[in-house]
Formats: C-alpha cells, structure tokens, sequence
C-alpha cells in the first residue's frame, strides 16, 4: 500500500543577512527522507537543533523546503501552488508546544474550536455549533465550560482544545511537536490515552516529534532519529530502543531519565 | 547529622475576589539535613513553588503566610525583619526559578549579573569581585569561561543559560539552593548535564539542595530523601530509594504508574494502558473536608471522606498520610 506521506530528500536552508558581509547560511535540513503508512504513528526524536521541528513546520506546509519533495496522498506539497495548498494544509493539521501561547486566551473554548469551520465557510451557524459541541466532547472536554474562556483553562485542558481545535476540519495526519512535553506526568498520561483512542476510532495517522524518548516509544510504531539535519537511523520502535546502531541513538537513551525500578506492589494491610 | 532547615506547620493562602482566602499549603513540616539533596516532587497545583518562594518569603502580593516556622540558622525567617532577609536571600538561601530566559537580564552581560549579586553582599574591591566571578565561570564552564562571562543571554543556549543562573545562585556560597523545575525547558541530554552540574556541586561545595520537579524519573539516582506534596499537603516523604521502588501512597503510586514504561522495556505490554488518574486537582475539585486526594483515589475507604487522615511513621525514616497505613 502507497504510504500516506513521503518525504524525499527534504532540504531546508536558513539565509541570515546581516548589515555587513556575507550572508550566514545555517543548514536545518540535509536531504531527510522518509515515509509514514496510513494510520501509523511515526515518532522522530533527536536533540535540541537537529531539525525535527522544521521538518513538522515543512510537512504542515508552514515553511517551503528550499529542496526535495513532500508527497501527500500522490501530490508534490514542496512544489504545489498556493490555491492546492489551501486545500491541502486543513488535511495536516499541527499542535504546538506551548499550551499557553497557541490559543487565544480571550476566546472561549467554543468560538476557537468553531473558527475553523468558520473561516472555511461552508456549514451553518447551528452546523458549526452542533460540529463543536461534538468534538469538545470527543476530546474529553465538558459542555458546560464551552463559553469560558481559554485563559481558564489548565495545561491539559488546552492541549485537548488544541487537539479538538485540530480535529475540526478531519485531518488525515495530526503533527504533535513536543504537545506532551510542558504538562505534568500525570496529565501526560491523559492525553497520550486519548491520542491513542482517537487514532484507532479515527484511523489518523500521528506524527509524533519529541524529545521525550519514553513517550516516543510507548506511542510510536516507528522511530526516526536525527541529528544535525539528518536522520541517522529509522525502523521499528523496539528495535531502534533495544538495540540502537547510531552513537546518537545511544546518547539519547543514556539520557533518558529512568525510574529505577517499576514500583512494586506495597504490602496492603 | 544536623538540619540545616527546619519547616513546621507552613500554612500559605492566597487571596482572590471570587474565593476569598485559599489554602495552598496546609501544615506542611519537613527539614533538610546539612548536604542533603531533598526531591520535592508535585504536579501543578500542588504547591510547591510557593513552598519555594515561601521559605525567603517572596509570595506575591496577595499571598499570605499564615501560620508555621521556618528555622535557619537559628532563626526562625517567618519573623526575621527586611534588612535580615536581604542578607540571606541570595547570601545564605539561593532559589533558581524555572525560567532562565525570564530570571537573567536581557541587556546586561551574564558575567555582570553574577559579579553584581556578588557585589550586593560582599564588599570587597573591584579587583576581588572581579576575580571572584572568574573563579565561578570556571567552575561551571569549564571550557568557555571567559567567552560566556561575555555574553547576553540571548546569545547563550538553554543549558548556558540555566549554568548561568546557578552561577547566580551559587555565588556567595549559600548553604541552601532551593531549584524550581530548573531542567522543564531543556531537553534530556542538557537536562542530566544540568543534574551533574548540580552532584558536584554538592560534592565540592557541601551544598543543600531542594529541588523541585513534576517528574519523579528525574530524582532517581539524584535525590537523597523525596517529598510528595498533592494539593499542598506532604502526603509521602522518605529516603529516595524506598519512596521510588516501593512507593506506599495511593497518590504516588497511581502518578508513577502513569509514566510511560523505560525506552528500553518498552517492546514488552506494547500499549499497555497507561494508567489515567481520574478527576483533576484543580482547585474548585478538591473536597471540602477529608482527605484531599479522595475523590481520585482507588483506596478510598468511608473514613477518608470525613476526616484527614494522619501521619504515620513506617520505620525509621518513610512518613505517610494514609488511612490506609494506619
């Protein structure tokens, strides 16, 4: 079966010009290539700069890549025209880090997980609300708070806002780039169950970018891990965990930090 | 062993329109022993940076300390007057806020600040200070000293900029450093950089240390003794290694049973369920009287909706606050 996304010597160059001199070239991407089946989730982890953001900005179209292709679904996104690529991006859909900074905070819940539908302009008010009301329950979130405004809301209850927000317009690929990584443990575990439900009622496919390789590994089918641009090794999650081939890889899991032990049952009285 | 700091009984509250006065911590006792590294360790809304901030008395305005002691040095700080405090924060106490971006100034180079925290106590010569400073540099960075000494903050990495900031607080040797999540913003490999700048410290320095986080994996093998606060009460505290392998509270139990399995284990129970704990602490869902974790417990017994329960002792050293334990 043709993957749903493949990404074929993907380049991204970043040119600073400062006042004087030569220009600063800094290289993000150096010929990256990969591909995801439909319904998979593909984690791709790697430290701090080495490009595992620009690719999601890349593949969710936010950026153009200076080279290579980006095949979806059989259509070239490196090289699309912009009146393709606004069909094309509500298919992609991206949650960001920070909770905090990627919702109005002065909206309410309901207004930003109809804006979409709005802009898009195709259903009725009642349409959009009813479409709204059904995704805020999807993501776990209670009608009543639907008229309250984001600013109200906590970490974890943002990021299911996001997630519904993103849910809108029936993506077929959800990007998560680093969406676990500023909640706590306990709210991560949340959300990582519900991504895990959505997936499998909803058949998406995930693209998961962190540098939390614990949680990489428990929601991935397949690992890539890049470095300074490239991607040293890709395969099947508990391969590339268990028997790592790359220096990074390896540097990585040593930097995992581990509970020691699993805990053990504590005596009961 | 001496204690180095001695809490009893802190009860903090702050104060809102809508909900009058609200307790945030609630009798939280424990003290830090002379090169101890103490793991603080709760989720948001647990309370543990107004302990923070409470212990050098920096709440905002609208917090109030209630109630409670905090013993250094012979004194209790609750009551020590402003000239006192000055000294002490930064001199003897040193507090590492969460982020490096917001704590340094933009616009002054990063070997000016620390020589100006060494200069607002001590006064000693330009020459010395500036001496002084170097001789910190190159402590932490061993390789770069002079460069980074010169730099803006924006001009460092993340990790820089966190070494910068214990540069700080480490500046006029202290003999407590309380560290807010100072690792959340980095990624892991800086992050165990970081909690290895943080061992030799203590090693060489004879540093206490509280460090405060929301992930338990981060105090294995760091931490000396683990303190759990939930909706600001101490509901487990004991030496790392007990509290981490055979944790007893129903609270500490379900939040390291909710942490995905180790990269390496992670081929056996593929997708096991993570465990979900469900309900929320937020404020508004915390139950009037009784145990606050009750309403989210999988233990909960009829005595824990109507009273709170009380501390108690397993062995020597692991303190709980359990019915269950009793």
């Amino acid at each position: 079966m043709e993957p749903i996304l493949k990404v074929e010597n993907l380049v991204k160059r970043y040119t600073k010009q400062n006042l004087v001199g030569v220009p600063q070239e800094f290289l993000a991407l150096d010929s990256v290539s990969f591909t995801v089946s439909a319904g998979a989730t593909l984690a791709i982890v790697g430290e701090s700069g080495s490009g595992k953001s620009t690719v999601a900005s890349c593949i969710a179209c936010l950026e153009t890549p200076t080279g290579g292709n980006l095949w979806f679904e059989g259509k070239n996104l490196a090289h699309a025209a912009e009146n393709e690529l606004r069909n094309l991006r509500p298919q992609i859909q991206l949650i960001f880090p920070d909770p905090a900074s990627s919702l109005n905070p002065r909206w309410t819940i309901l207004d930003i997980v109809a804006e979409p539908l709005v802009v898009q302009g195709k259903l009725s008010r009642s349409e959009r609300m009813t479409r709204a009301f059904s995704l805020l329950e999807r993501v776990g979130l209670s009608a009543e708070i639907a008229e309250r405004p984001a600013s109200e809301l906590s970490g974890g209850q943002r990021q299911r806002l996001a997630i519904a927000r993103a849910l809108t317009l029936q993506p077929k690929i959800l990007i998560l780039d680093e969406a676990l990584s500023a909640l706590d443990c306990s709210v991560q575990a949340q959300i990582a169950t519900l991504l895990i439900e959505l997936q499998s009622s909803l058949g998406m496919t995930f693209l998961f970018i962190s540098h939390d390789l614990a949680m990489a590994a428990y929601l991935a089918d397949e690992i890539a891990v890049m470095s300074r641009g490239q991607i040293v090794e890709h395969g099947p999650a508990v391969k590339i965990l268990q028997t790592p081939a790359s220096e990074a890889t390896r540097q990585l899991l040593a930097a995992v930090p581990q509970l020691s032990h699993a805990p053990q049952p504590a005596a009961q009285r | 062993m001496a204690s180095v700091l001695d809490i009893q009984n802190l009860q903090v509250s702050y104060w809102s329109r809508e909900i009058r006065s609200r307790p945030v911590l609630s009798g939280v006792s424990f003290d830090l022993m002379s090169g101890e590294i103490l793991g603080v360790l709760g989720e948001s809304g647990s309370g543990k940076s107004t302990l923070a901030a409470s212990v050098l008395r920096l709440l905002p305005p609208n917090g109030e300390i209630s109630g409670g002691a905090v013993l250094f040095e012979g004194n209790n700080l609750l009551q020590a007057d402003y000239q006192e405090l000055r000294q002490i924060r930064g001199g003897r106490i040193s507090l590492i806020f969460q982020e490096p971006s917001l704590a340094l100034h933009p616009t002054i180079r990063v070997g000016e600040q620390v020589r100006q925290v060494l200069a607002a106590h001590q006064s000693s010569a330009k020459k010395e200070l500036a001496e002084r400073t170097r001789e910190i540099f190159n402590r932490l960075f061993p390789e770069d000293a002079d460069r980074i000494a010169r730099s803006y903050p924006h001009q460092l990495s993340g990790g820089q900029r966190q070494r910068a900031l214990i540069a700080q607080a480490i500046a006029c040797n202290p003999a407590i450093v309380i560290a807010d999540e100072p690792t959340a913003a980095l990624d892991p490999v800086t992050q165990a950089e970081i909690l290895a700048v943080f061992r030799s410290l203590r090693e060489v320095l004879g540093l206490s240390m509280i460090f405060i986080t929301h992930n338990p994996a981060l105090l294995s093998g760091f931490a000396d003794r683990i303190l759990i606060l939930y909706a600001g009460q101490v509901v487990e505290w004991g030496p790392a290694n007990s509290v981490l392998q055979s944790p007893r509270h129903p609270y500490t139990r379900a939040l390291f049973e909710s942490l995905p399995p180790a990269p390496a284990d992670s081929g056996k129970n593929r997708k096991q369920m993570l465990l979900v704990i469900p309900g929320s602490s937020s404020p508004t869902s915390l139950p009037r009287k009784g145990c606050s974790f009750e309403p989210r417990c999988p233990l909960k017994m009829d005595v824990c909706r109507e009273f709170e329960p009380p501390l108690v002792k397993l062995g020597e050293t692991h303190i709980l606050s359990c019915f269950r334990y009793q």
